[in-house]
C-alpha cells in the first residue's frame, strides 16, 4: 500500500459541498427558529442619547429587540489571547450593548428576533437611534500627533521595541543606505461565508452552530461572556467558507445569539451581513511603515531601522507583527524596530491572512530591490548575501530551512537570469513587461496547550478519527482522514475523520497556518497508539499467528498486521477484535507542542516571482505570471496543499493592486460592500506556478508539517510592485497600487 | 428586505394599466437592480408587476438597416446576436464588458437603460442624498468619490451614470420607444438620460407606468469599424472608472465619420460632441486625437478624489481612436 499521505487526494467533504447538501451555520434547520438582525452604530465615537423601538417592536413577526437597557448581562469579556492557545479568545475586550457609549462605527447597538429573516430586517431598520456625536480619531493621518509607543502589541506577546546592537549609529555609518516611508490600506478578509450563529438552549445547556476557526475558542468564550459552565456548551462547525483570520478570534456575535436565544426560548440564528463584515469581526489596519536599510559596498547588510505607525482600538493594544518576519529574513548585526499606536474610534483589528508578514515583507522586499538597484547588484544576488543562516533574532539554529534551493528553481522556472535587467526595457504592443521577485518567509509558531484526537476502529475493520478541529475550507479534513490512514495503517476508504464539534478531543483554532501542523499531530499519535495497542494485543494472543512476535517487527498495511519480514505471517484487526469478542478499540492520542522557548528558528521560506504587463497610458497592471517555491516541510496533500499555496499567492496579488477599505471622512468605512472592496475575479488570475521543496523537520511536530496556510501570499505583493518597477522604472511605497499611481 | 406584493403579466395592456392605476407599483424584468434597491432600502416599498413573460424580447433587423431589441431582450442575447456583432461591435463589447454572465442573462436592455446609480451614499439608505431624498444633501461631495462624475455634475448630485450599453447607445443614436396608456413615442437617448441640475431624482423623462418597448439602434455603416474600451481596476465584473464607445471611418488620412461616447465620467452617458467637432476633417493622428480629447473635457470638474479620471479618459479617448485608426488602415 503506498502512504496516503501526501496523494493528491480530492476532498472527503467536497460533494457535500458542491452539491448544496453540507450545511453551513447559518443553514441549520431547527424547528421554531427565529432569526436575529443587528442595528449598528452609524457614528464612529459619541453615545446613543435615545434609542427607539417602538415601530420595530409593533412590526409583523417581532418577537424581541433588545438593546442596553434590556439586555441581560453577561459574564465578563475574557482576555484578548489568540485562539492559537486553545482558551478563550475574546477578537476585542470589548461586549457592546451594555452602555450608551459608542467607540467606532458599525457598533452594535441593537438586536431584532423575528420569526424571519425578512421580518428581522425591516424592523431593524425602524429601531430609529438618536446620537450625540463626538469629536472621533479614525485614520493614521488623523491621529499622527496623538501616537505612542506600545509596551506591546499582539496580545501582549510582542514588545513594542525591539532592538539589538545600535542601529542608529550603524546607519550612520552604512555606505549606502535606502530610506521609505510606505503605506498600507486596510484590508477586510471577506471569506465568502459571512459569519454566523445558531443558538439552541435546552434548560440551561447550549448549543451553538458557529463559523469558527476553534469551536474551543467559541466554547470558552461564550462560556466566560455569559458565564455558563463550559461542560454546558457545545459547538459545532461542520463547515466553514473560507475565513482568513476573520473566524480566527470570537466576537461578539455568537454571544448575542446565545442571549437572544435566551430572551425569546427559541433557537436563534444571527448572521451577519455582508455590510455588517466590515465592522463585527476585525480588520487589518491600516498602515504607514518606515524602513531604513544600511549596507556596505558589497550590499551586506549593516542596519535595519523599521518603524510602524497604525491605529488600533479604544481597548486594545492591537497592530500586526509587521516587522516579525522582515526582521528575520537577513543575516543583519543592528536592528532597530518599533510600534508606534493611535488610539482610535474603530474595532480592534485583528488577524488577517499573513498578519503582519505580508505588509513588512512588502516594505523589506521592495526596499531591497531598491538596495539592489543602488548597488547595481543582481536582486537575487543580494538576497543570497544576506542569507540568515541562524535566526537573526535568536541566534539560533533553524529547525530547517530550504530557502537556497527555493530561490534556485524560482529562478530557473522564471529564467531569471536572461531577463534584461535594465528598467523599462521590454515590450508588447501597449504594455511594458517586467519582472520581479522576492523572498516570503512565515512562522511556525506552536499552540499554547496539547492537542488532542481519538482513533476507534471498529471489529469490521473499519475506523474513525475524531478531534474538535474546524475545516475552514483549507481542506485539512482530507489531509487528516491521510493522516488517520496511514498512522492506523488502514485503507483510506475505510477512514472517517470526525471534526469540527467542541465534544471531540480538545484542539486549539485552526490558526497561524498551524492547524495542519497540530491536528496532525494530534491525529497521527492518536492512530499510531491505537495501531500499537492491537500489535501489542495480537503478539499476547495465544490464538494469533503473532502471537509471541516482537511488536517492533510486525507493520500494518492494509489494515492487516504482519510480520516485517515474513508477510504471510499475520492477521486482520478485524479477525483480532471479532476472535476477542471487541466491538471495537480505540487510543487517546495527545501532543504536547514544544514551547515558545525551543532553541530553534522555526520558519517556512518561499521565494517568488513575477512577470506583470503595465499599460502606462492608461495606468492598467496586469499580472502574467506568478511562480512561487516553498518549503513548508512535509506536504499532507499535495492538491490542498497547492491550493493553500495559489489561494495565498493569489490574494498577495490582489493585495498588491486591489485590496484596501476606504475609511470615508464619517468615520465610517466607505467601501463595505463586495461591489466596492475589490478582490480579484478570475479574469484577474494569472498562470500560477507552484512546486515545494522537499525539507525534512524533526523540530516543529511528529509529521514535520510547516504549513502551507499563509506563506503563499508573503512576498507576492514585492514581488509585483519589482516587477513594475522593472517594467516602468518606477517604484510604488503604497497598497494598493491603483490606476491613479500607474497613470 | 421590504415588504412587497407580487403579481405577473403576460400582454403589454395589461402590464400598462396595472402599473399605470398603482403609483406604489413598478415594473420588474430581471430584478438585478430593481431587488437590490429593495434590499438596500434605496426605494420605497412596492408592488412588483413581472413583465418577464411580455412579448417584447425581440431583435430584429428593419428593412432600412436598424436593428431594434425589445425591452426585455436580454443583455447576453443582444451582445451576441449576429447582426449586432457585425454591425455594432461597440455595442456587443460594452454589453460583454458588463456586470457577469450570470447577470447579462437576467438583466434587460430596458432595465439596464434605467438601473441606478452605484453611488455608495445612494445605496445606504440612511446617508443624505438628494437622488434618493431630494433636499437632503450630496453626501457624496465631502465623501469618498472616486468613483464619481467629472462632467455633467452638479452641486446637487455628482453620481456617474453606470450603463456601459447606454454608452454605446448615445454613440449610436438610439431611439428608446416607449408604450403607455395614451399610445407609443419614441424618444432619442440622448434627450432620455437627464443630466442631475437641481433634480437628481429625475434621471429620464419617462412617467409612472411608462413602459420601454423597444429600442432601436439606426443603421450606421461606419459602427462596423467600432469599439468599447472600458478602463476598471480589475479586469473584469467592475463598473468603468473611464470607457468610451468609439466609431471611425478614416479616409486618405482625414476624419470622415465619427461616433464617441464616455462613460464612467460623467453624470448621464455622455455624448462627446466637442470631440467629433474637433475630430471631423482633421488628420487621423495622435495630436488630433489629444486636441479633441482635451477639448471634450475642458469643462471637466474633478472632486476631492477623481481628479486622476480627467486624464484617464482623454487617455481612453485616446487609445479607442488610435485603435480603430489602425484596425481601418489594416481592413
Ligand atoms: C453586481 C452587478 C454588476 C453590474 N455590472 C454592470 C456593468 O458593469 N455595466 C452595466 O452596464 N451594468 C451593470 N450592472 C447593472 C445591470 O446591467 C442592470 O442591473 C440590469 O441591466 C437591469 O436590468 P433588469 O432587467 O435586471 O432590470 P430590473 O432590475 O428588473 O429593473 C430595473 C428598473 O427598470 C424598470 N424597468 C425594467 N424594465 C422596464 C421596462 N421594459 N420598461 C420600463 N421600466 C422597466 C424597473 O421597474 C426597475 O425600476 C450590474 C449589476 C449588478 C447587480
Ligand atoms: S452623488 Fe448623487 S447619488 Fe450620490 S450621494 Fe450625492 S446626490 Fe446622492
Amino acid at each position: 500500500m503506498t502512504a496516503a499521505i501526501g496523494q493528491p487526494l480530492d476532498r472527503v467533504d467536497g460533494h457535500a459541498k458542491v452539491t448544496g447538501a453540507g450545511r453551513y451555520s447559518a443553514e441549520i434547520a431547527l424547528p421554531g427558529l427565529a432569526h436575529a438582525v443587528l442595528v449598528t452604530s452609524r457614528i464612529p465615537s459619541g453615545r446613543v442619547e435615545l434609542i427607539d423601538t417602538y415601530d420595530a417592536e409593533r412590526a409583523e413577526g417581532v418577537l424581541a429587540v433588545l438593546h442596553h437597557l434590556n439586555l441581560p448581562k453577561g459574564g465578563s469579556v475574557p482576555p484578548l489571547l489568540p485562539s492559537l492557545f486553545g482558551a478563550a479568545a475574546s477578537g476585542q475586550t470589548f461586549f457592546p450593548m451594555q452602555d450608551e457609549v459608542i467607540h467606532y462605527a458599525g457598533q452594535h447597538l441593537a438586536m431584532v428576533v423575528a420569526e424571519t429573516l425578512d421580518q428581522a430586517e425591516h424592523a431593524a431598520r425602524l429601531v430609529r437611534v438618536t446620537y450625540q456625536e463626538t469629536a472621533s480619531i479614525t485614520t493614521v493621518e488623523q491621529g499622527r500627533d496623538r501616537a505612542y509607543e506600545a509596551e506591546k502589541i499582539f496580545a501582549g506577546f510582542i514588545p513594542g521595541r525591539i532592538a539589538r546592537g545600535d542601529a542608529a549609529a550603524a546607519l550612520d555609518r552604512a555606505q549606502v543606505t535606502v530610506e521609505n516611508t510606505y503605506y498600507c490600506a486596510a484590508n477586510h478578509h471577506n471569506p465568502i461565508e459571512c459569519s454566523a450563529t445558531t443558538a439552541v438552549w435546552e434548560g440551561d445547556r447550549l448549543t451553538l452552530y458557529d463559523a469558527t476557526q476553534g469551536p474551543n475558542a467559541t466554547l470558552h468564550t461564550v462560556a466566560e461572556l455569559l458565564n455558563v459552565m463550559p461542560s454546558h456548551i457545545r459547538v459545532v462547525t461542520d463547515y466553514v467558507g473560507g475565513s482568513f483570520g476573520c473566524k480566527a478570534m470570537i466576537w461578539d456575535h455568537p454571544a448575542l445569539a446565545a442571549l437572544a436565544a435566551r430572551a425569546v426560548h427559541r433557537p436563534v440564528r444571527l448572521a451577519l451581513s455582508r455590510e455588517q463584515m466590515f465592522s463585527s469581526v476585525g480588520h487589518r489596519e491600516e498602515q504607514e511603515q518606515r524602513l531604513t536599510l544600511g549596507a556596505d559596498r558589497d550590499g551586506r547588510l549593516t542596519a535595519i531601522r523599521h518603524h510602524k505607525l497604525s491605529p488600533t482600538s479604544h481597548f486594545d493594544d492591537w497592530a500586526e507583527p509587521s516587522l516579525g518576519v522582515a526582521s528575520q529574513m537577513y543575516a543583519c548585526p543592528d536592528y532597530e524596530g518599533v510600534y508606534r499606536l493611535i488610539k482610535a474610534n474603530t474595532m480592534t483589528p485583528t488577524f488577517t491572512r499573513c498578519p503582519g508578514e505580508a505588509s513588512g515583507m512588502f516594505v523589506m522586499e521592495t526596499s531591497m530591490d531598491e538596495l539592489a538597484e543602488k548597488l547595481d547588484l543582481d536582486p537575487l544576488e543580494l538576497r543570497l548575501r544576506n542569507y540568515a543562516e541562524t535566526d537573526p533574532g535568536s541566534g539560533n539554529p533553524w529547525s530547517s530551512k530550504g530557502l537556497r534551493d527555493c530561490y534556485r528553481r524560482g529562478a530557473e522556472l522564471a529564467r531569471w537570469s536572461e531577463r534584461d535587467p535594465r528598467p523599462g526595457t521590454q515590450r508588447d504592443g501597449n504594455w511594458l513587461l517586467g519582472w520581479g521577485m522576492a523572498s516570503s518567509g512565515y512562522p511556525v509558531t506552536p499552540p499554547g496547550n496539547p492537542q488532542r484526537a481519538r482513533a476507534r476502529i471498529f471489529a469490521d475493520g473499519s475506523a474513525v478519527v475524531q478531534s474538535s478541529f474546524s475545516d475552514i475550507g483549507t481542506g485539512s479534513a482530507t489531509a487528516m482522514t491521510q493522516v488517520a490512514a496511514d498512522g492506523l495503517g488502514v485503507p483510506l476508504e475505510r477512514m472517517r475523520v470526525q471534526y469540527g464539534d467542541s465534544d471531540l478531543p480538545n484542539t486549539a483554532a485552526a490558526v497561524g497556518s498551524a492547524g495542519a501542523g497540530m491536528v496532525s499531530a494530534a491525529v497521527h499519535i492518536a492512530a499510531t497508539a491505537l495501531r500499537d495497542q492491537l500489535i501489542a494485543q495480537a503478539v499476547a494472543d495465544e490464538h494469533s499467528p503473532l502471537h509471541g512476535a516482537d511488536p517492533r517487527q510486525v507493520v500494518v498495511s492494509d489494515g492487516r498486521m504482519a510480520l516485517r519480514d515474513r508477510p504471510g505471517t499475520g492477521e486482520t484487526y478485524a479477525e483480532l477484535l471479532q476472535r476477542s469478542f471487541m466491538p471495537d478499540a480505540e487510543a487517546l492520542g495527545t501532543w504536547n507542542p514544544p514551547g515558545m522557548d525551543t532553541p530553534y528558528g522555526t520558519m517556512t521560506f518561499g521565494a517568488q516571482f513575477a512577470q506583470v504587463a503595465v499599460d502606462p497610458d492608461l495606468g492598467l497592471c496586469r499580472v502574467r505570471q506568478l511562480i512561487g517555491v516553498f518549503d513548508p516541510g512535509r506536504v499532507l496533500n499535495r492538491k490542498t496543499a497547492h491550493s493553500q499555496l495559489m489561494g495565498g499567492m493569489l490574494w498577495g496579488m490582489s493585495h498588491a493592486l486591489l485590496e484596501g477599505t476606504i475609511m470615508g471622512p464619517d468615520g465610517r468605512w466607505a467601501n463595505a460592500s463586495l461591489g466596492e472592496y475589490l478582490v480579484p475575479v478570475n479574469a484577474d488570475a494569472p498562470d500560477v506556478v507552484i512546486e515545494t521543496i522537499e525539507t525534512t523537520d524533526t523540530v516543529v511536530n511528529p509529521l514535520g508539517v510547516k504549513g502551507v496556510g499563509e506563506v503563499g501570499m508573503v512576498g507576492t505583493a514585492a514581488a509585483i510592485a519589482n516587477a513594475i518597477w522593472h517594467a516602468t522604472g518606477r517604484r510604488h511605497h503604497r497598497l494598493p497600487i491603483t490606476i491613479e499611481s500607474l497613470l | 428586505m421590504r415588504p412587497v406584493s407580487y403579481s405577473r403579466v403576460s400582454d403589454v395592456a395589461t402590464a400598462i394599466a396595472t402599473v399605470a392605476a398603482d403609483p406604489t407599483s413598478a415594473y420588474l424584468a430581471g430584478g438585478t437592480t430593481k431587488i437590490d434597491m429593495l434590499r438596500i432600502y434605496a426605494e420605497p416599498s412596492q408592488r412588483l408587476v413581472d413583465i418577464n413573460d411580455l412579448p417584447i424580447d425581440h431583435i430584429e433587423v428593419q428593412p432600412d438597416g436598424a436593428v431594434r431589441v425589445g425591452g426585455l431582450a436580454r443583455m447576453n442575447d443582444v451582445a451576441l446576436a449576429p447582426v449586432v456583432l457585425d454591425r455594432f461591435p461597440m455595442l456587443s463589447e460594452a454589453l460583454l464588458l458588463g456586470a457577469s454572465a450570470q447577470l447579462r442573462n437576467m438583466a434587460s436592455m430596458g432595465g439596464n437603460m434605467l438601473q441606478r446609480v452605484r453611488c455608495s451614499y445612494f445605496r445606504d439608505a440612511e446617508a443624505s442624498c438628494n437622488k434618493r431624498e431630494p433636499g437632503t444633501g450630496c453626501s457624496a461631495i465631502a465623501g469618498v468619490n472616486r468613483g464619481h462624475a467629472v462632467l455633467g455634475a452638479s452641486p446637487h448630485c455628482i453620481a456617474t451614470h453606470p450603463s456601459d450599453a447606454a454608452v454605446a447607445l448615445v454613440a449610436l443614436d438610439a431611439m428608446i420607444h416607449v408604450q403607455n396608456s395614451g399610445g407609443h413615442h419614441a424618444i432619442a437617448i440622448d434627450d432620455f438620460f437627464l443630466l442631475p441640475g437641481d433634480t437628481p431624482e429625475r434621471e429620464h423623462p419617462l412617467n409612472h407606468g411608462d413602459l420601454i418597448t423597444a429600442i432601436e439602434v439606426p443603421a450606421l455603416p461606419a459602427a462596423r469599424n467600432s469599439l468599447y474600451l472600458k478602463v476598471r481596476d480589475r479586469e473584469s465584473y467592475e463598473f468603468a472608472l473611464a470607457s468610451a464607445a468609439c466609431a471611425l471611418t478614416v479616409t486618405d488620412g482625414v476624419v470622415a465619420e465619427v461616433r464617441l461616447a464616455l462613460g464612467g465620467v460623467a453624470t448621464k452617458p455622455w455624448r462627446a460632441r466637442k470631440a467629433e467637432q474637433v475630430l471631423h476633417g482633421a488628420p487621423a493622428t495622435r495630436e488630433t486625437f489629444a486636441r479633441a480629447a482635451q477639448a471634450e473635457l475642458a469643462d471637466a470638474v474633478p472632486q476631492t478624489m477623481n481628479g486622476f479620471k480627467i486624464e484617464l479618459v482623454q487617455r481612453t479617448m485616446i487609445r479607442a481612436l488610435e485603435t480603430l485608426t489602425a484596425r481601418g488602415a489594416a481592413a
